[in-house]
């Protein structure tokens, strides 16, 4: 069997970035497992600029930034695989994967980072009654039909759902000269970017109907027609408020979830709420060696904390490799989200073995004004940011001193939360 | 020509009986309105085959039931398709209907329905700890199965392809009559066929068929369900097929496994004009679950990956019609098929080819091929045997559906085998790529590029499921630029 220090499963912004961190670590034996034909992942279709503000400070292209990342990797020697499916992960990390040239392949990894990244809510999850014809597509597989295979879905679209996705492809079958008709969401604010709702929708003046959402299909054979309606508090349709829209195109933004159909029959613990690994301050999983990072962790809605994220997966990966992450102290600080925090990356913390600024993310359930993240060590209120607006659609971020969680011994658990003005 | 035979219709009834007439030295061919066998009702239903208490006693439905079921084992072994024996279980939740289910039972020992036996509250629950806390008591049919509707169908028409048939697809029959010397004469859209006798296999439009023959004329009502289809992770909440106490309109809701480890619930039953309309309505999902809900509990919902609308081909009277019109000699109806229908087709092949060939006395062919390869599943190979393969052919290295972990090999099997796919949904209903919890979000494009590489064809002529279903209209600016 094949032996490798550090075996990465996708080759996408996660895999990418946690690849380099860990070779820069000293491990030299690291393989990345691609599926796919090219390193680089989503990227690769997301041929819009936007990327890398914060990490370049520069615009680049999904592709552009891909290649920053592919060129560092290349220079590195680091080995890849492309084309290569990864079938099983033991719990003793053992990787079994395939591909074309090599057949079935198992190698036994000293660490395993996962980075498979996440799918597209399909229609079917949201029951929308009607047909079932062609014209329906995830915003994705519409992003790849014309950004890689060139070729347009239709000319009259409805976007169901405004997820970044759907806004950008919003604006793309916009430029391609079809007629973006509506974008309906069913929730009362978008789960997208504002700056996408922005330039995607608001400068084509494509217009975002929020509390609505598809209540028919029709067209046996090929998509001819969307009805939408409004939805009341319980999301149900409000009779009445039906407007029907011919089309030939239905493009569904409707969500991401973390593909970890590897993880959960490896035995990886699932976090209920974004549906990725729970994972420690180390971003270690709760298989020991086994870490995660990226969008099969949790989604993101910036590749820059990705990459950001993907590094401390990868630097983690190698001390652990390396004997050197540090026993753990026994002592688990649990992180818990609470009043409009819907989860925390990461769920536990160990101070001992936590770097001095420990940055930990998570996304609001509502749209919040003139309200604060507030941070409770135990029961004592220790800090409160005051935010202007927090939206579901926007990840936030507050940083965790390991020299004050060392200081407290007494805190067993930090809880994070929103109070929102004149509250407490 | 003059074909001996003319089937119309290439579900799972009409290619049962081309894979059993296909037997004999005789010409045959089957005719079918839609780009591929199996799209009609035969490939939306319960995927259930049933034991056969739901029939009444002396009918033809719980004769070809039975029959069918006897017939499935031996059949999934040599055409190769997936079946299994999960057995069934009938849900009382009301003391007050014990009675009804006594009947059930009783009835299914008069068709003779082995196994059948009356379980108590405690040991339905220990059976199938899912069950309703409602649950009163349950009839379990051991003889009861599940089978992948799809894999039937296809298995049978390519046997009988392999043997001898012709197909004809895009092929809608429009008017028939016989001349004088009893040829019948059938128009379609696509030329007129000539035959010695014709089988109306046309589910939903076998009526229309039929009266345009005889003037005894018969009326079939498309008969509507919607299901609800749910992710393998939901797969195991339920062992065996769990219906409730039928109802004089149907067999109700059921909650069962999959043959391919999905869980399904449906369907519900309405009536409806358009024997084209199988759109699903947000009131009958809703119905599905609270329905579902009565017998078993905590149904995973979550984890729903499609839904979708099947129709029934209900005849008015509720019966199988399997025999020679009374006024158009040689023309042989194959009409009603409803539930119990995915059962019966094997006993409706082997039965109405008997017919036939009492009619017409036809020679045995010698070299009749009763056996099926079906496309290889790597899957079910061990890693040694899947890497030899893979080395002797490295497009079952290739994944190309991530959900169900289809290979590239497979897709080529599909595409060119008899009868091979021409579309999304025929490459779907062969290898399951698409069918998984993405629901083609991530194949599509690929399998798009392997049909139109194979079979010639720019992507803009690759359909879903043929006709107008084109998925991509035209290449974008940029390129044409």
């Amino acid at each position: 069997m094949m032996k490798k220090g550090i075996v990465i499963i996708g080759g996408g912004p996660a895999g990418l970035a946690a690849a380099a961190a860990a070779r820069k670590k000293g491990v030299q034996d690291i393989l990345i497992l691609e599926r796919d034909a090219e390193l680089g992942g989503i990227l690769n279709q997301c041929i819009h600029n936007g990327f890398g503000l914060r990490r370049f400070k520069e615009e680049l292209t999904g592709p552009e930034y891909a290649g920053r990342f592919i060129d560092e990797i290349k220079a590195l020697g680091i080995e890849y695989k492309l084309g290569t499916m990864v079938m099983d992960i033991s719990k003793d990390r053992v990787v079994t994967a395939m591909n074309r040239e090599e057949g079935i392949l198992q190698i036994h990894a000293g660490a395993v980072i996962l980075a498979m990244g996440c799918r597209e809510r399909p229609r079917g999850a949201l029951n929308i009654p009607g047909y079932r014809p062609a014209g329906i597509f995830s915003a994705g597989t519409a992003q790849r039909l014309v950004n890689i295979e060139g070729y347009m879905p239709g000319r009259e679209v409805v976007i169901l759902g405004s997820g970044d996705i759907g806004l950008i492809m919003a604006r793309r079958m916009t430029l391609e000269g079809a007629k973006v008709k509506v974008v309906a969401e069913l929730m009362p604010y978008s789960g997208g970017l504002k700056r996408n709702i922005v330039q995607c929708l608001d400068d084509f003046g494509i217009p975002l109907k929020l509390s609505h959402t598809v209540v028919d299909i029709e067209g046996k054979e090929h998509i001819t027609a969307v009805t939408i309606a409004e939805v009341g508090p319980d999301r149900k349709p409000i009779p009445g408020t039906e407007e029907r829209y011919t089309c030939d195109t239905l493009l569904l933004s409707v969500g991401l979830i973390p593909e970890n159909e590897l993880s959960r029959s490896a035995g990886v613990e699932i976090n209920a709420v974004t549906n990725g690994p729970v994972v420690n301050e180390s971003m270690e999983t709760s298989i020991p060696g086994v870490f995660a990072c990226g969008n099969v962790l949790h989604v993101h809605d910036l590749v820059d904390f990705v990459s950001e994220e993907a590094e401390r997966a990868g630097q983690n990966a190698a001390e652990y490799v390396q004997g050197e992450l540090g026993e753990e102290s026994g002592r688990v600080i649990a992180l818990k989200a609470q009043d409009g925090v819907r989860y925390t990356v990461p769920s536990t913390v160990d101070p001992s073995r936590m770097p001095d600024n420990l940055t930990v993310r998570f996304r609001v359930g509502a749209v919040y004004r003139n309200a604060a993240v507030c941070v409770y060590y135990g029961q004592d209120k220790v800090k409160s940011y005051p935010k202007r607006i927090l939206a579901p659609g926007e990840m936030e971020q507050i940083i965790l001193q390991k020299a004050e969680l060392e200081a407290r011994e007494d805190v067993k658990e930090i809880t994070i939360c929103i109070e929102e003005e004149g509250a407490k | 020509m003059i074909y001996d035979v003319v089937i119309i219709g290439a579900g799972v009834s009409g290619s049962a009986i081309a894979r059993e007439l296909s037997r004999y030295k005789a010409e045959i061919c089957v005719l079918e309105k839609d780009e591929d066998v199996c799209c009609g009702t035969s490939k939306a239903n319960s995927a259930i085959v049933h034991a056969g208490y739901d029939c009444k006693p002396g009918t033809m439905m719980a004769r070809m039931n039975l029959r069918g079921n006897e017939m499935m084992e031996q059949l999934s072994k040599d055409l190769d398709f997936p079946f299994r024996r999960n057995g069934s279980l009938v849900i009382c939740l009301d003391k007050n209907r014990l009675d009804a289910l006594q009947k059930l039972y009783e009835q299914g020992l008069a068709n003779g329905v082995p196994g059948l036996k009356i379980l108590g509250r405690k040991e339905a629950l220990e059976m199938e700890p899912n069950l309703s806390e409602n649950t009163v008591a349950a009839l379990y049919a051991p003889s009861a199965g599940i089978v992948c509707p799809f894999g039937l169908n296809i298995a049978m028409a390519e046997n009988a392809k392999e043997n001898g048939v012709d197909f004809f697809f895009h092929t809608k029959v429009e008017e028939i009559h016989a001349d004088e010397e009893g040829i019948w004469h059938i128009r379609t859209c696509n030329g007129e066929y000539r035959t010695r006798s014709v089988v109306n296999a046309a589910g939903v439009y076998a009526d229309r068929i039929h009266n345009m023959v005889s003037r005894e004329k018969i009326h079939i009502t498309a008969r509507r369900g919607d299901y609800l289809l749910l992710d393998h992770e939901a797969g195991d909440h339920v062992s065996h097929t769990i219906f409730p106490q039928p109802t004089n309109l149907g067999k109700g809701v059921l909650v069962a496994p999959t043959i391919h480890g999905n869980l399904i619930v449906g369907p519900t039953a309405t009536d409806i004009g358009d024997k084209e309309s199988t759109a699903t309505t947000q009131e009958e999902l809703d119905e599905v679950v609270s329905n579902a809900g009565m017998s078993v509990r905590n149904l995973p919902l979550r984890k729903v990956i499609t839904s979708f609308a099947g129709l029934r081909a209900h005849e008015d009277h509720h019966e199988f019609i399997l025999k020679e019109i009374a006024d158009a000699p040689a023309f042989f109806d194959c009409a009603g098929i409803e539930s119990p229908g995915l059962t019966s087709a094997p006993a409706i092949g082997e039965y109405m080819a008997e017919m036939l060939e009492e009619r017409f006395r036809w020679e045995k062919k010698a070299d009749w091929k009763t056996t099926r390869k079906g496309i290889l599943d790597p899957k079910k190979l061990s890693l040694e045997e899947r890497s030899r393969l893979i080395r002797e052919n490295p497009a079952y290295g290739q994944i190309i559906c991530r959900c169900e972990s289809v290979t590239e090999g497979e897709i080529l099997d599909a595409i060119h085998r008899p009868l091979g796919a021409r579309s999304l949904d025929g490459i779907k209903r062969r290898t399951r790529a698409g069918m998984g919890r993405c629901q083609a979000g991530f194949c599509s494009p690929k399998v798009m590029d392997i049909l139109a590489r194979e079979l010639g064809l720019p992507l803009e002529k690759i359909t879903k499921s043929g006709g107008k279903s084109n998925i991509v209209l035209e290449r974008t600016k940029e390129v044409r630029e």
